[in-house]
């Protein structure tokens, strides 16, 4: 028998049993294989993960008092310090019943200076932590001591994890825990991911000619979720992402149940929704707000009520996403189109956690568009699809960032470190050129012009090992560990005015807001934040202080955050179900109306055909593609198609992209330039864009110069926090942007550019997706002139204007607002 | 990044679009490139170059590009030669910190010393290089009085008119369709000037910011916001706000 009594025992008071997946785990766990467990929300996971190491621990027994120093037993890391609070709690109750010789602890970045240090000296058997927290444990001189017994490593949320920087930079921890405890063994937790191999092998040691992936454990089953789609009398919108139409059916919908989770896809429509929800909310029902930016004292709070079934309801982001225990939610309401099947899923399973009854949820599709791919994501969770992206090769920054750890932790020897990393998936083809480079780019910033040998951060030892320089170095190491960059953000505090019209000190913190945003404000501005109307009084020192407003009508913070894109798979599914008529029957009559509409006055497209109409409007000719590869590979096509109509001479303006379309406009008659082939739509849409048309554009793209101070940041190149400095974190030391323009123009294949490029293809541009697209519909575009607008591109349409803009643009607005709009005082030419 | 590709492209002949200012009388040209050129008194201002900035940043383990100087002194070399002054005034924080101009590598030092040459050239002592230069041609000092004008670094809460300051690195915004833009820019209301920053690792702060309070009448002044390729002129009352 696998179990020891005191587990036995426990499961028999209960009434329970080990579940079959749980024993073959331990089984195969003790047969010395890695392991990865794929499993439904509700399925016994956690217990599962643990088993190995709370049976091991058993056995061993307490360690007498007095013995020598004994290093942890078992690492739990997970990509949220929430969960690993969580976790903590529910690994006490049976590990208390059963009582069993073991001490857990977690530490986090919340933990206390007294207690991280005593966990050095003295640690548990089971540490649970997060990735950057295994970062700057191993960076430190006591890790070899601190990890020499490790056992096992229990990762959870895996597929989270793996396909970001944080996993990147996990993974070369993980290789840097196995040198230290050659015999650990690691077992990942994940949901259902597209590709377990991808898991498998990111949780072995790639060495040449060994098994170099681990065993794989699935679950399948649950019960099948009751997915449906907000039926309203109301009109749905063309374009938006509001849904605000929606806000009656959906307070009903909560007044139905006990405790709904009511998922958005950014944090400005968390605000919006919360506070049109408690417009409307005559029966007072406890509905709370939870985002990433709120006040983590607030978050704990909503999280406790939730947890205490004190709630109705929870507007929230996806800091909600993974597994923490939320109590009893009957509910999950998803506002907005999900943007990917697996995301829906995973978000479903939130819904009740018990494995063999329903999870319900309902969807609210803000826009159109949004009913469609509702629609197919519905479809495609019953089928079970699965769209998860692939790990992707391991990011240049956080090699550099681990590199340095290294030598903060020990001298290293190139060679051993070279062989370690390239253990670790990601890096497996990670070239001993590249290497050096970073190590270069570590010690003196790599740059050609050799101008810093004497400041080097990194030298060699005369025995060829790579020391830091001084202790300064650990320190700004340890400063700026991790790979989650935020932009600067100022604390939202709440003041009154006195009795002198002056403001007070001291009220309320709200959260953070970003700066930029702020800076856009003048003192008497209104915006929502935190459920409330705010208004704007003035930034002392790294605060932001703001007073009730009243105003009905609040600018929005604009963030960034949490704009996911439409995944491939789903686009795909959109595509289709526009294609056949037969499926439309299954949608709302307004829907079904816009696409027969669409049917009479222009076309619909085909499967695999790429549909493209031109029409004037105003002074101006349009053109909308009907891509549906998502907004940042249309942002990427509408930036290379403008540079080749401005090259054929037909003026180009501006372009706008949702995650359906894209609309071009220009000053010549677009229609009349396609019918004659001049240029030829098939020469327009060539693969061959991607190559010196891409390469011009990047240079100049202002999306390049955000990830650029990303990788400029994680690499280490510039501190986000200096040593001295810690508390005035308003801003970076010194502009990235500039960084940038420095170094382009004047080493233009650094390294660091390089690994700026490697991320903007694969992220922010999808490069690589919108190849695939260029070379399906090769053949396949069907040019469709109009007289106007047509009924499919309305939405694209409504949201011109709505856009950012930047690089070439701002100076032609610029242009316009100087010479138009403030023609008082006038340029003139030098003599 | 306009700065450094103009600096590359741009002519003695090919005059930029370019601002007209009077400043206590003294007419004063604003050129896009970051310079201001005084016709009648033949000098060229520049403020705030923040030279080796990136070796300063480097000393304490930040290993920025180690071309800052380089890009900053090619743009200073282009506005001489567009304008052929016979002085060059430099309003202080020439350099980074106070050894900057001691460590430069010579590479650069010959740089400015043939810009020099044949020129009167005179460096303002900043808060960041308050002790002067090292091994540069042109004279050190904290302030210069010329022809109804001051020359200094930091601007003074209460000076008399025909100030001229950098030091608070002055930007402004505009608002257009519901869109931001920012830029570097010279400020005046007719009584004072404050130059943008020189450097091209220097960033700005925006003109209502409250280091800026007090300095200029709001109905006169006029933000002269360095473009791709000229300059735009923008009164406060426009300015976002």
């Amino acid at each position: 028998m696998l179990l020891p009594a005191p587990f036995l025992r426990w499961f028999a008071d209960k009434g329970w049993h080990p579940r079959a997946h749980q024993l073959e785990l331990l089984s195969r766990v003790q047969g010395g294989e890695n392991m990865l467990l794929i499993a439904p929300t509700g399925a016994g996971k956690t217990l599962a993960g643990f088993l190995p190491s709370l049976v091991s621990l058993t056995e061993r027994g307490k360690i007498p008092p007095g013995s020598a120093f004994t290093g942890i037993h078992t690492l739990y890391i997970s990509p949220l310090k929430a969960l690993a609070v969580d976790i903590e709690r529910n690994l006490m109750k049976p590990v208390g019943d059963m009582g069993l010789p073991v001490r857990i602890e977690n530490r986090t970045g919340d933990t206390p200076a007294a207690k991280r240090q005593r966990q050095k000296l003295n640690p548990p058997d089971i540490l649970l932590t997060t990735p950057e927290q295994v970062a700057l444990l191993l960076a430190n001189g006591e890790a070899e001591r601190f990890f020499k017994d490790l056992k096992y490593v229990v990762l959870d949320e895996l597929h989270s994890l793996v396909t970001s920087k944080r996993g990147h930079l996990l993974s070369l921890g993980l290789a840097r825990l196995r040198q230290l405890a050659p015999g650990m063994q690691a077992i990942g937790l994940s949901a259902t991911v597209a590709d377990p191999m991808d898991l498998q092998r990111w949780l072995a040691p790639q060495r040449a000619g060994e098994n170099n992936h681990a065993g794989l454990i699935t679950v399948t089953g649950g019960a099948r979720p009751e997915i449906s789609i907000m039926r309203t009398d109301e009109r749905v919108p063309w374009a938006g992402h509001s849904a605000a139409y929606a806000i009656g059916d959906i307070y009903k919908a909560i007044g139905e149940t006990k405790t709904t989770l009511l998922f958005v896809n950014t944090r400005s429509q968390a605000e919006r929704v919360f506070q049109e929800l408690w417009t409307i909310n005559d029966d007072n029902l406890p509905i709370a707000l939870h985002h990433g930016s709120l006040d983590v004292g607030q978050r704990r709070k909503v999280e406790a009520a939730m947890s205490e079934n004190k709630l109705r309801a929870v507007v929230a982001t996806s800091t909600l996403d993974l597994g923490i225990d939320w109590g009893d939610v009957d509910m999950v309401i998803h506002v907005g189109a999900p943007k990917g099947a697996s995301r829906l899923a995973q978000r479903i399973g939130r819904a009740n956690h018990r494995m063999d009854e329903p999870s319900r949820a309902i969807l609210v599709p803000a826009n159109r568009f949004e009913v469609m791919e509702c629609q197919a994501a519905l479809d495609a969770n019953y089928i079970g699809a699965q769209d998860t992206p692939p790990v992707g090769k391991g990011a240049l920054d956080v090699l550099a960032q681990h590199v340095l750890g290294m030598a903060c932790a020990a001298p290293f020897d190139p060679l051993a470190l070279y062989a370690e990393i390239t253990s670790a998936a990601p890096y497996a083809t990670l070239t001993w050129d590249t290497f050096e480079r970073i190590v270069d780019f570590v010690a003196t910033g790599g740059y050609a012009l050799r101008a810093y040998e004497r400041y080097t951060k990194i030298r060699k030892t005369p025995e060829g090992f790579w020391r830091v320089s001084n202790p300064m170095i650990a320190q700004q190491y340890r400063l700026n560990v991790g790979t989650i960059i935020e932009s600067p953000m100022l604390n939202v505090r709440m003041v009154k005015h006195n009795a002198r019209g002056s403001l007070g000190r001291g009220g309320m913190a709200l959260g953070k807001v970003e700066e930029y945003f702020i800076e856009m404000l003048s003192p008497g501005d209104t915006f929502l934040f935190s459920g409330k109307v705010l208004r704007f009084e003035g930034i002392r020192e790294s605060e932001c202080l703001v007073s009730q407003g009243y105003k009905l009508d609040p600018k929005v913070p604009s963030y960034n955050g949490g704009k996911f894109p439409l995944s491939t798979y789903l686009a795909q599914q959109v595509r289709k179900m526009l294609a056949d008529p037969s499926r439309h029957a299954t949608l709302p009559e307004q829907v079904r109306d816009w696409l027969s509409l669409q049917k009479d006055l222009s076309m619909l497209p085909k499967e695999d055909e790429l549909l493209i109409e031109t029409f004037p409007r105003g002074s101006r000719h349009y053109m909308v593609i009907y891509a549906f590869e998502g907004r940042l590979a249309h942002q990427t096509l509408g930036m290379l198609l403008t540079r080749r109509l401005d090259r054929a001479g037909l003026k180009p303006l501006g372009f706008v992209a949702t995650d359906y379309s894209l609309a071009i406009w220009a000053l010549e008659d677009l229609g009349e330039a396609f019918t004659s082939r001049r240029p030829q739509l098939a020469d327009l849409f060539d693969e061959d864009m991607l190559g010196d048309d891409l390469e011009a554009w990047l240079n100049e793209s202002f999306l390049l110069k955000r990830t650029f101070r990303n990788c400029a940041v994680i690499a280490g190149l510039i501190d986000q926090r200096h040593p001295g400095k810690e508390k005035s974190g308003r801003q970076v030391t010194v502009s990235a942007d500039l960084i940038y323009d420095v170094l382009r123009s004047h080493e233009p294949d650094h390294i660091l550019l390089e690994a700026t490029r490697n991320d903007a293809s694969t992220g922010l541009l999808e490069i690589e997706r919108l190849g695939d697209m260029l070379s399906r519909i090769k053949g396949h575009i069907t040019h469709r002139p109009l007289d106007r607008i047509s009924p499919l591109a309305v939405p694209v349409m409504l949201e011109i204007g709505k856009e950012a803009v930047n690089g070439d643009a701002q100076d032609f607005l610029l242009a316009e607002a100087a010479d138009e709009l403030f023609a008082d005082v006038m340029a003139t030419a030098s003599p | 990044m306009h700065r450094i590709a103009q600096a590359i492209s741009a002519l003695p002949d090919n005059p930029a679009l370019s601002a007209r200012i009077v400043v206590n009388g003294v007419i004063g040209i604003c050129d896009p490139l970051g310079g201001l050129y005084l016709p009648d008194l033949d000098i060229l201002v520049v403020s705030d170059l923040h030279l080796e900035k990136g070796s300063a940043f480097a000393r304490r383990g930040m290993m920025l590009p180690p071309y800052d100087t380089l890009a900053t002194l090619r743009i200073l070399d282009a506005v001489i030669s567009r304008h052929n002054p016979k002085t060059v005034i430099s309003l202080g924080d020439n350099f980074h910190d106070r050894v900057g101009s001691a460590l430069m590598p010579d590479l650069f030092r010959s740089m400015i010393e043939t810009m020099a040459r044949g020129r009167e050239w005179i460096w303002i002592n900043g808060n960041h290089d308050p002790d002067g230069t090292t091994a540069l041609p042109g004279a050190s000092m904290d302030e210069l009085t010329h022809s109804g004008l001051i020359f200094r670094h930091e601007p003074a809460l209460n000076a008399s008119t025909g100030e001229i300051a950098g030091h608070l690195h002055p930007s402004a915004t505009v608002r257009r369709r519901e869109k931001y833009m920012r830029r570097a820019c010279f400020a005046t209301d007719g009584r004072r000037l404050i130059m943008p920053a020189f450097g091209v690792t220097t960033g700005g702060l925006d003109l209502r910011h409250q280091a800026m309070r007090g300095l200029f009448d709001h109905q006169s002044l006029v933000a002269h916001m360095l473009g791709r390729d000229r300059i735009y002129s923008v009164r406060f009352a426009n300015l976002l706000g």
